[in-house]
């Protein structure tokens, strides 16, 4: 009975914690794309928020999820448009205009939702479920891992699919050498200043889409602030990730699940542990990974520096 | 920013051409200090304004409330400068702090640390003369602050983690350990609202104008802010301070200790910020609660921004900023215009601030 119940746990706070984990992944993911071309986007918390909120507006007012999702990704290669000409172009600091692009996201979206949504209330349709024949019977762990929408499971996919791309295509390789050595791209004859583009549009069109999946596919309304941080968190999985797309998938998967036990904790607190404790693992954890795993290396090499023609 | 100039100087023959640069230098600097603020504030203004008509609101009468309603009388103008004090205080630190490139984003953290500090020393402590009390009371806040700052400093220079990841984090494990703290070591004994015990009434900071709650938090941040600026501008520690900040390799060839001022810049920023927190708690709130800022930390970037990292100009660029956020309640009371507005005028302020100031360094590059 003992183990039955544990696996049940197991199971439920799995499923959980890949749920709380997918909008991070796809922010993390993305966020790779911009550092390894050398940019660093700390603006991917407003960028989520823009898309949470684009992607439930579209919803409330089309019906449609695939145009909710489809106008946040528009929303989110926009919102990178404009980092990317106050970065790559005027090479304003990037950290500032980050800054200045979580307050926009912030400020704007709450603003729109107040003014035109806090009446409607009834929130967007919710995205099914699907299931995925035979292992969603599996005992305890088919519930978990195979019975969850199609942007969960998508989230799996773009992983290993940024991992191709960033690692075994010309385009992949170009994308890095910006990151690394801006220098050898330009005597290649390609140019530098549209790779970054480029790496920061992926970038915070994945940030949106991670953030229309809080809207469209989790909680099925918007709240202002709603992101709550998981830019910040996508953040620090790419930094504990090493850059490496798979190794965000599984590290916001480790991240989701401190966030599964922290809401299991408050529920018990007869066992006496702050949850508290749980809440502040990520950050914690971040901190030591940067301290320990200060292999410099893996890092872009140019991270945060603005392009200058010589 | 790689082209300071560590040859020696130029010939003599030069030296006419010399003065003409300094003198379109200088000019071009005094218009930076004030023309390109006032003309970030308009641009953002106006990007307000324009948000507001497309959404169907008369703009002007929303301002007019705004700046009416925060300058109605001497109550709503203290009410104001009660906001501006924290704000001036976190700004001006971190002009330190992105002086020397450090970019710190964690003045919201070390303002919890600051706060949980002065806290602990004004709950706790029993016996002290009050007036003594009170100076330890924002001693231990700005230490406090800056020993939380110091973490990201000092893991930056001995692991070269980066500042901006880890004042983050740090923001994030100083809100959730005074959530901790309010809801177990230090909440108050039998109440059910998580909050600490309040301060005994004799540690209250002196209050300036009768009637008002306007304490002598705002004389303390534009004293400290006069300071800093002399500190940046005439001492050499703030010298060395600004040479690494422009360009850390130049100023380890003239001899600077780009560890010790990395590790001082980010400590002064956490102190003031820190200090913030414990003025606000011997000033305003007189106990710990969960959410005891509304983000003065990141507004607090902004004002710095602002001010181009001048911390006289945080003074100014504080007050317009609590103005704003005075007048943003002000402005959702009576004009059903969402207060979030403010956010977006302070995200379009920076992103002014960073226009103009690229296009500063095109006309002319200044010094340091």
């Amino acid at each position: 009975m003992e183990h039955f119940n544990l696996l049940v746990f197991l199971a439920v706070t799995l499923a959980a914690a890949w749920q709380t984990a997918t909008p991070i992944i796809y922010a993390a993911v993305g966020e790779i794309f911009t550092e390894r071309a050398g940019v660093l986007n700390i603006g991917i918390e407003g960028t989520m928020l823009i898309g949470a909120f684009v992607g439930f507006a579209t919803t409330d007012l089309t019906g449609s999820l695939a145009l909710g999702f489809t106008a946040a990704i528009a929303a989110g290669m926009l919102t990178g448009l404009l980092f990317a000409c106050f970065t790559v172009t005027i090479k304003a600091n990037q950290v500032v205009v980050g800054v200045a692009l979580n307050l926009l996201g912030l400020g704007l979206t709450s603003f729109l939702f107040r003014t035109y949504f806090v009446h409607t209330g009834s929130g967007v349709p919710n995205m099914p479920a699907v299931h995925i024949p035979i292992l969603s019977g599996l005992p305890f762990f088919g519930v978990a891992l195979f019975q969850q929408n199609i942007i969960v499971y998508l989230s799996l996919a773009v992983a290993f699919l940024a991992r191709f791309v960033l690692f075994s295509t010309s385009f992949g390789l170009t994308l890095r050498a910006t990151g690394d050595h801006p220098e050898a791209v330009a005597i290649t004859g390609r140019s530098v200043v549209l790779y970054r583009y480029g790496a920061i549009m992926i970038g915070s069109s994945l940030a949106a889409l991670g953030g229309a999946f809080l809207t469209l596919a989790d909680v099925n309304q918007f709240v202002e602030g709603m992101t709550d941080g998981r830019g910040f968190i996508a953040l620090a999985v790419v930094v504990f990730s090493r850059w490496s797309p798979v190794g965000a998938f599984f590290v916001s998967l480790i991240f989701g699940l401190f966030y599964a036990l922290q809401l299991e904790l408050q529920a018990q607190p007869s066992l006496g542990i702050p949850y508290q404790a749980l809440q502040a693992m990520p950050y914690i954890l971040t901190i030591l990974a940067l301290v320990f795993v200060h292999n410099k290396q893996d890092a872009p090499r140019t991270l945060g520096v603005p392009y200058n023609k010589a | 920013m790689d082209d300071i100039d560590i040859r020696p100087p130029a010939p003599a023959k030069l030296y006419l051409y010399d003065i003409s640069t300094s003198i379109r230098i200088r000019s071009l600097q005094r218009l930076r200090a004030i023309g390109f603020p006032i003309a970030a504030v308009l641009v953002a203004l106006c990007a307000g304004a324009a948000l507001l008509a497309i959404n169907g609101f008369n703009a002007l009468d929303v301002f007019t409330v705004m700046i009416g309603g925060v300058f109605r009388n001497i109550h709503s103008i203290t009410e104001m400068l009660l906001i501006a004090t924290p704000l001036i205080l976190i700004g001006v630190g971190l002009c330190v702090a992105f002086r020397c490139s450090m970019w710190n984003i964690g003045a919201e953290g070390q303002y919890y640390a600051g706060a949980v500090a002065a806290t602990f020393f004004g709950v706790h402590l029993n016996g002290l003369p009050a007036p003594l009390h009170i100076v330890l009371i924002l001693a231990a806040g700005s230490i406090a602050g800056a020993a939380w700052a110091a973490i990201a400093g000092l893991l930056k220079i001995y692991f070269n983690a980066s500042e901006i990841v880890t004042t983050i984090m740090l923001n994030y494990i100083a809100t959730i350990a005074t959530s901790y703290l309010v809801t177990g070591p230090m909440m108050e004994a039998g109440v059910t609202y998580p909050q600490s015990t309040e301060l005994p009434h004799a540690l209250r900071l002196p209050i300036l104008l009768p009637h008002t709650r306007l304490h002598i938090g705002i004389l303390i941040a534009i004293a400290l802010a006069v300071i800093v600026q002399a500190f940046l501008f005439r001492s050499s520690a703030g010298y060395a301070l600004r040479v690494v900040g422009i360009n850390p390799h130049a100023a380890r060839y003239a001899g600077i200790s780009v560890r010790r001022s990395v590790v001082l810049a980010i400590s002064i920023s956490g102190a003031l910020a820190g200090l913030a927190g414990a003025i606000q708690i011997a000033g305003v709130d007189f106990r710990l609660y969960q959410n005891i800022s509304p983000g003065y930390g990141f507004t607090g970037i902004a004002v710095a921004l602002l001010a181009y990292n001048r911390p006289i100009g945080a003074i100014f660029s504080g007050i317009l900023f609590a103005v704003l956020s005075a007048g943003s309640v002000l402005m959702q009371m009576n004009s059903q215009v969402p207060q979030v507005l403010v956010f977006v005028i302070e995200g379009m302020v920076i992103l002014s601030v960073v226009a103009f100031g690229a296009l500063g360094m095109r006309a002319g590059r200044s010094a340091v």
